[in-house]
């Protein structure tokens, strides 16, 4: 499963275990760092025509750590009447979560926290467990919005989960495997009917799925126009409402760094992730090691400024349009996209 | 829902012992009972609304006021004429010059004096600037309740070019109290007339940028078309008035219909209506109608005349005996003061109608059977001013 | 457009009522070249706005109130709470088209074809302060007779829902009738009447009410 060498380095398993854990925090709070910075205080600031926090260092770059500092502070008050245990548990689920998503993306040719031969199969299966996390919050705040919005984050999870498994098995058919190590390999190596300048990165020649896959990524992240789970407007802040101190603060880490995990895996599938078409340069380089994460995430960047650009953009559906786009028009062209594939990849 | 129903009653004994004041008729036994409200983003103010739920359909909804009431029509009663105005500032808060000018204009009508004609052009400007400023915070925050954030920067931003007029010329950005009866307190300042012609070309590009934005797109069209459907009958039932009642495809517009000393006669405008009823119409109305109020600001600059902004009235103001009516189109839709004089210092009775009240009041009717982001949809639509409801 | 009704107008509207109603029109009163108020006795309150409604075309709901006609015992208010509570004594006067009775209920409806609006009012005697509603007139009317129910104590018979709308539960008195104290004026007396404090060297109109100078 995992190779024994990283980096070059032969480690024990313990070792690897810390670096892994390391790592992975590393992976999970920079990006959603940065994410929280470029795009929650600037970039929309910026679309609002205001400047965002300006104070906290140079041009508010330290704003977050003042953020997290004052969320710490907080009492972390629970209602009296709420399920106190499933209370406590839920944010640690949804962050928690998130976590097990990046272990499966790679960062550069050695560079991986676990190699999985079913990759994203793991992914998507993790991910669709914070969803439990919302509905356990919302269920357990003993407060009705909190309910509401818990329970339309379980129908969007119903909802949202098959277009976006289904998205993916055109990528995989195309890629041919479920790693996904081999996913990036099959774009840098790939060639679009005979054209390999540009390797074949799957955004081109799966442009339906990758359409559909981020449609998906927006309602599974409960980003606008699918934020019905919190809906300021309606529910007060949904799920959340009850939640402070450092809890809210995991929920919002948690938000921010599945918006980061699923850009990555949006990145690696149809962007080409950590690699550059290898027409261009031997990727078998272990300088790739280093330049992989920041291609990585510049890929991830922009993925995550067009989450962030439709969020800050438009309004937000109602539930029963949310499951009706769901169900009578993705899934069916998800449906046909893979039937396409399938013909294209026989036919070729 | 059923599991939660013992945690439902729970909070419903609890909810009754601590807000005794309120003595509605909650059946728990079928459906959940959700206060949206008295705090509550959707409601712009101290609102409750008592939403019954099966699911997220709403059986039944009640509004539930007074958390605001400042007992204004008592309190008329104890001053003088010219100090009403300061109370009645505080009604429609967002549109306070327009608030003052059906009063003033009742008192003149009984003590028979008519205000010059550069006071009247200079109160129909304002008049229609404090229309301005207030219906394009309600363009925004539509669409903040449709979950649109970016859009209420923008309209917070460019209302700030016309309230930054109103200031200039009365000295108050929210409550002007600028109007007297007879006139006004002042002449307007130097310059003011091409800086306000500037900041209607900001509005108008304001416009362009919500109908893209916002008007024309299409989740905002799935959310509001259809939804909240008032037809005209019902409209006129429950005194529904302003783009309210024109976006259910009743044409009456008291500033063309009702004369009563302003000036919109002298300039060349349309009364804009929309057929359909539903929330939709009712924000392309107000939207269309901003434009308008800049075509009709801008005509208006156009033909200042000279003069005069003060009539001679007595010293002390005492308004002869008697009852007078007026009514103007305020932001929020009708506005009228019924105004009784006993030939004091003072109002006998002042009896005040206010637009949001009537609107609101057809929130029950108009919210079966919705869901509940309609209700927040249909609140936003229907455009209301808690001060407006509550006086 | 003919923007303005004609007092013309108004009168063939009084006579169309007058028609239908016979004596129970007690009064009216045409302010010239401006509006027009109808007085009927309670029997046919919500009979009058059907008509009004149906027949002569006022189909859009303006409010429905009261007023309580008896001079103020309190006077204004603005003297001191030191003071003894001054008796204004005085008898009830009230407004156009007559009245009977300390309480009157008015309202309002207006015609958009006529572009012109009327005002009815109506007596209660001061032994049944209770009239018909007037919901099934205009709906709207639910909230306004709620709020003239708490604000003078005047019973709707027919109301579906008849409680307060703006007041607490549990709230005693009615607070727009005329003997009901406004308390914060009893508590801290108003300053006086400022605007009208004589300019220095001029001779304003002096007043009864100019406390202290």
């Amino acid at each position: 499963m995992t190779d024994s060498v990283v980096l070059g380095l032969e480690l024990a398993y313990w070792q690897q275990s810390i670096l892994r854990v390391i790592g992975v925090l590393v992976a999970v709070l920079l990006p959603a760092g940065t994410f929280v910075y470029v795009f929650l205080f600037k970039m929309v600031s910026f679309m609002q025509s205001r400047l965002g926090p300006m104070e906290a260092g140079p041009f508010g770059s330290l704003q977050l750590l003042a953020e997290v500092g004052k969320w710490l502070q907080k009492e972390d008050i629970t209602p009296e009447r709420a399920d106190r245990v499933l209370f406590k548990m839920a944010p640690y689920l949804v962050v928690g979560t998130v976590l097990l998503t990046y272990m499966v993306v790679p960062f550069g040719p050695d560079l991986h926290l676990a190699k999985f031969d079913t990759g994203i199969f793991f992914a998507l299966a993790v991910s669709s467990i914070s969803s439990l996390g919302v509905l356990l919050a919302g269920w357990a705040s003993a407060n009705k919005y909190s309910l509401i919005g818990g329970l339309r984050a379980a129908g969007q999870l119903i909802a949202y989960e098959l277009p976006m498994i289904l998205a993916v098995v055109g990528v995989v058919i195309q890629a041919g495997t479920m790693n996904m190590s081999g996913i990036v390999a099959a774009q840098a190596g790939g060639s679009i009917f005979g054209v390999d300048i540009i390797g074949n990165p799957f955004f081109i020649t799966q442009f339906v799925g990758f359409v559909v896959f981020m449609i998906a990524v927006q309602a599974e992240l409960g980003q606008t126009p699918f934020d019905m789970p919190i809906a300021e407007s309606e529910l007060v802040t949904g799920y959340l409402t009850e939640y402070s101190g450092i809890r809210f603060l995991l929920f919002f880490i948690g938000e921010f760094a599945a918006a980061g995990a699923f850009s990555a895996i949006a990145a690696t599938l149809f962007l080409g992730g950590w690699a550059v078409p290898s027409a261009w340069v031997e990727l078998d380089n272990n300088i790739f090691n280093l330049l992989g994460p920041i291609i990585l995430l510049t890929k991830m960047m922009l993925i995550g400024g067009f989450i962030f650009f439709i969020r800050f953009t438009y309004p937000r559906f109602r539930e029963d349009q949310l499951q009706r786009l769901a169900w009578t028009v993705l899934i069916p062209i998800s449906l046909a996209n893979i039937l396409v594939t399938t013909v294209l990849k026989v036919a070729f | 829902m059923t599991a939660v129903s013992d945690r439902q009653k729970l909070a419903y004994v609890n909810s009754q012992a601590a807000d005794g004041r309120v003595n509605l008729e909650f059946e728990t036994e079928e459906g959940m009972t959700l206060n949206l409200g008295p705090q509550h983003p959707a409601t712009h103010g101290t609102l409750r609304i008592v939403v019954k739920l099966d699911g997220e359909q709403v059986l039944s909804c009640e509004p539930v006021m007074g958390y605001m009431h400042r007992g204004y029509e008592k309190l008329t009663e104890v001053r003088t004429y010219p100090q009403v105005t300061t109370l009645i500032n505080r009604i429609d808060w967002l549109g306070s010059f327009a608030n003052e000018v059906p009063f003033i204009l009742a008192a003149e009508k009984l003590m028979e004096i008519e205000a010059p004609p550069r006071a009247q052009w200079i109160r129909t400007i304002l008049f229609e600037l404090s229309r301005i400023a207030n219906i394009s915070l309600f363009v925004g925050d539509m669409a903040l309740h449709i979950g649109a954030m970016t859009a209420a920067f923008y309209a917070f931003r460019d209302r700030e070019f016309v309230l930054n007029q109103i200031e200039s010329a009365t000295g108050g950005r929210f409550h002007p109290n600028f109007n007297r009866i007879g006139g006004l307190k002042d002449d307007l300042p130097k310059g003011w007339v091409a800086d306000t012609k500037a900041s209607l070309e900001r509005i108008r590009d304001f416009c362009d940028e919500m109908e893209i934005l916002v008007e024309g797109n299409e989740i905002f069209q799935a959310r509001t078309r259809g939804i909240g459907v008032i037809p005209s009958e019902i409209a006129l039932q429950f005194g529904l008035s302003g783009a309210n009642l024109r976006a259910s495809g009743v044409d009456w517009d008291l500033r063309r219909d009702q004369p009563v000393g302003l000036v919109w006669d002298k300039v060349d405008w349309k009364v804009i209506t929309h057929p359909d009823g539903d929330s939709f119409a009712r924000f392309w109305v107000r939207l269309q109608e901003i434009r308008e109020s800049c075509n009709i600001v801008e005509q208006l600059l156009d033909g200042l005349p000279a003069g005069p902004y003060m009539a001679k009235v007595p010293r002390v103001i005492k308004v002869p005996e008697g009852e007078a009516w007026v009514a103007t189109e305020n932001p929020l839709g009708e506005m009228g003061y019924y105004l009784v004089s006993q030939g004091g210092l003072g109002p006998f009775r002042v009896k005040i109608r206010t637009a949001s009240f009537n609107n609101v009041s057809v929130v029950p009717w108009v919210c079966r059977g919705v869901y509940v982001p309609d209700v927040v949809t249909i609140l936003a639509s229907l455009y209301f001013i808690l001060g407006d409801i509550d006086r | 457009m003919d923007a303005v009704a004609t007092d013309a107008e108004r009168e063939q509207i009084v006579a169309d009522l007058r028609d239908r109603l016979g004596d129970a029109l007690v009064g009216f009163h045409i302010r010239p070249g401006d509006d027009l108020w109808v007085r009927v006795t309670r029997d046919v309150w919500q009979e009058a706005g059907m008509i009004a409604r149906d027949h002569l075309g006022f189909r859009a709901f303006e409010f429905v109130s009261a007023i309580d006609w008896l001079p103020s015992p309190f006077g204004k208010g603005e003297d001191s709470s030191l003071d003894p509570i001054p008796q204004v004594a005085g008898d009830i006067v009230t407004g156009y088209a007559g009245g009977d009775t300390r309480f009157q209920v008015f309202a309002r409806a207006h015609s958009l074809s006529q572009h012109m609006g009327i005002t009815l009012k109506v007596d209660l005697p001061d032994d049944d302060l209770s009239v018909a509603t007037w919901i099934p007139v205009f709906a709207g009317a639910n909230w306004h007779e709620r709020e003239a129910r708490e604000m003078f104590g005047i019973t709707f018979v027919g109301h579906p829902h008849p409680v307060n709308i703006y007041l607490p539960g549990q709230f005693e008195g009615h607070p727009l009738r005329k003997d009901f104290p406004l308390l914060s004026r009893h508590v801290k007396p108003w300053p006086g009447i400022v605007d009208i404090e004589p300019l220095p060297g001029g001779s304003s109109e002096p007043s009864s009410e100019e406390g202290e100078a």
